[in-house]
């Protein structure tokens, strides 16, 4: 019998492409997209250098002199280091003679002495720095590459974690129905009927300050939208034929929302991931701007941001505007990116 | 209709138990002790003994919880950790300056944003939409913090059009003096989003066959866009305002903070910054419990928006 099908010969099948397929292909059509992909890319990637100790390694050596000017207004006065300046000239002047009432004045020379065994090194500090310099002299560029480290670390992370209690507690409500639906329904409206900006203040109240914690923060609070998405796309594709026939061949509860489901849902989910990642960055930099953020030994756009607020007074806006900028370049490609993704992926949309 | 609001109150209960565990849970389990962060440094445990029963936290859970049941219900926190001043006071004291900054903000912001959002639709496609929607994808980007330090920077210090920051005990010389710039940011913050969100909802009606019809029959396009399409687009500009409505109490605590005005949103911030529990727990049982209420209110308002609308 089999010996009689096989001695057909039909044309190879031409397989279909597939939605991803399709969607890349739509992606690579759309310049814009591909643009704003280039730049997002382009911050990973500078974002990795930075953690993996490339660039901008020694962010924290003071290297110029106190509010150093941007290497494009070299010649510029700087108040404010030419003050420093003084200060530490005043410092080294003659100390008024009172070696006549101290009672430690015979022990000046061995103190003399042993003063000059100790080797100081007299750093050179540039007067200009690429970008200009902080209040310590420290080159703003490297802070800002350094920033965006924890900052792109916190909004990539915060909205996998959000995505990934979203997406599961969606496929649950919807997948399932009846009572636990109705217990998560009850969870979601309890997040909700609480304004984000309290809930998240709340939170913030009772956890200690720190990088994991604000992730933690914006997870557990960031899951509501997408929940509620997912658990729609759950119960629309819960009585569709393909999770029947999955159903009839003995694929488990389990690899029925996971395996055959969620591919199917997956477009929805990675525009929503998206959209997070952007409103989660600009969490984080007012978080951290509030002091709910990361610690002092530590810089984002956020803190460089409060540094920038008492700089700006005396004229100097190159902190200000190199973290602003680079926040703002980036979520613009990565919400342009995003409606591209979704146009890509859901073309009836538009 | 009576049978409907009826309905929906009946369903806030069991939300409102939830929240009321979901905070409880948070402050009086996840928060740990605030016997040790109110006792500072240096304390020994008898102090801390002492203020443990001082605040009650040496019960059993159960009677927390009932405890903290009953001060929702009595509007009776107690006092503050950090100024022991009554917190039904202080929330009292501080709503008003948040309301002087939202209420016009909310209003402006809202009939600026329909007006221009109907201006851009109706020219869709055109070199000036495009231009706005990039200059609205640009604007959002910006950080809030960037604008309220500049605009603080150019309009109170160098301009001095403004007073830097400040407020004072009148309602008219605060509206009039220290209110306009933290208002005027607020709108140029939040207009673009809104107005990139009401173009996309007169855009969808601005296709449908009603507009065609009305002006086959002739209409002007005065009358078609500002009879037909905006009545029309209400519904979802009513949701979206709805959404932002209970947000006006917490008020822009950024703003707040910078310009400092002794609003909610300020007082807030510095209750996370003292650990003050009791301020924090008030401010957020109430919050979500007129957030429900507004959101009943707003679906209430569609029924009068929109005849068709029916309430099951």
């Amino acid at each position: 019998m089999s010996s009689v099908v096989s001695n057909y010969s039909l044309p190879a099948p031409q397989e279909s492409p597939g939605l991803w397929t399709l969607a890349w292909r739509r992606l690579l059509g759309d310049r814009v997209g591909l643009v704003c992909l280039a730049i997002v890319a382009t911050y990973l990637a500078m974002m990795m250098a930075s953690w993996a100790g490339l660039v901008a390694r020694d962010w924290n050596k003071e290297k110029g002199v106190s509010y150093a000017n941007p290497a494009f207004l070299a010649g510029a006065e700087n108040l404010e280091a030419r003050e420093v300046t003084n200060r530490d000239f005043a410092s080294k002047a003659k100390p008024v003679d009172l070696s006549d009432i101290d009672p430690l004045a015979p022990r000046y020379k061995e103190w003399e002495e042993r003063a000059a065994k100790i080797a100081v090194t007299e750093v050179k500090r540039s007067e200009t720095l690429p970008f200009g310099g902080d209040k310590w002299g420290r080159d703003v560029l490297e802070k800002a590459v350094k920033g965006s480290e924890v900052s792109i670390f916190v909004g990539l992370t915060a909205a996998l974690f959000a995505t990934m209690i979203g997406t599961v507690l969606g496929a649950m409500a919807g997948y399932w129905g009846g009572k636990v639906n109705d217990f998560l329904e009850w969870f979601y409206n309890i997040f909700t009927s609480i304004p984000y900006i309290l809930l998240i203040l709340a939170f913030a109240a009772v956890f200690k300050r720190g990088l994991d914690t604000i992730i933690v923060i914006l997870a557990l609070t960031g899951w509501t939208g997408i929940y509620r998405l997912v658990r729609a796309e759950y119960i629309k594709h819960c009585g569709r034929e393909y999770v029947k026939a999955a159903q009839a061949i003995g694929a488990s509860h389990l690899s029925r929302m996971f395996v055959h489901i969620l591919p199917n849902a997956s477009h929805v989910i990675l525009v929503q991931l998206s959209q997070h990642v952007v409103s989660f960055i600009k969490a984080e930099v007012i978080l951290s701007f509030l002091g709910l953020g990361v610690p002092v030994d530590m810089v984002s756009w956020g803190t460089m941001l409060a540094e920038a607020q008492n700089e700006l007074v005396i004229g100097k806006w190159w902190q200000l505007f190199a973290a602003g900028a680079s926040m703002a370049i980036l979520v613009t490609a990565f919400s342009m990116l995003t409606d591209s993704l979704r146009d890509a992926l859901d073309p009836k949309l538009k | 209709m009576t049978a409907y609001v009826i309905r929906r109150l009946w369903q806030m209960i069991p939300t409102l138990a939830g929240v009321i565990l979901l905070i409880f849970f948070l402050f009086n389990w996840v928060g740990g002790d605030p016997a040790q962060v109110l006792a500072g440094k240096i304390s020994n445990p008898e102090q801390i003994a002492n203020i443990r029963k001082q605040l009650g936290v040496d019960q059993p859970y159960w009677y927390q919880l009932w405890v903290f049941v009953q001060q929702v219900f009595t509007f009776d926190f107690g006092r503050s950790w950090s100024t022991n001043e009554e917190v039904s006071r202080i929330l009292l004291t501080r709503v008003g300056p948040t309301l002087t900054i939202m209420v016009p903000v909310l209003l402006l912001e809202t009939t600026l944003a329909v007006l221009f959002a109907i201006m851009v639709a109706y020219v869709r496609g055109s070199l000036t939409d495009r231009a706005i929607m990039v200059i609205c994808t640009t604007a959002m980007s910006i950080s809030f913090l960037v604008y309220i330090i500049v605009g603080q920077w150019l309009f109170g210090f160098i301009l001095g059009w403004f007073p830097v920051q400040g407020w004072s005990e009148s309602y008219w010389r605060n509206l009039t003096n220290y209110a306009p710039l933290p208002i005027m940011l607020a709108i140029f913050v939040g207009l673009a989003p809104q107005l990139r969100l009401f173009r996309s909802f007169f855009l969808e009606e601005i296709n449908q066959d009603y507009v065609r019809t009305a002006r086959a029959k002739g209409l002007p396009e005065k009358k078609v866009m500002l009879k037909h399409v905006l009545r029309n687009a209400l519904i979802p500009i009513l949701t979206n305002v709805g959404i932002h409505l209970p947000g006006v109490f917490v008020g822009s605590f950024l703003l707040e903070v910078f310009f400092s005005i002794p609003g909610l949103g300020r007082e807030i911030v510095t209750a996370v910054n003292r650990s003050d529990f009791p301020v924090i727990k008030a401010v957020t049982v109430y919050l979500a419990m007129l957030t429900m209420i507004v959101n009943l209110l707003v679906d209430v308002t569609y029924k009068l928006v929109d005849p068709r609308v029916s309430f099951k």
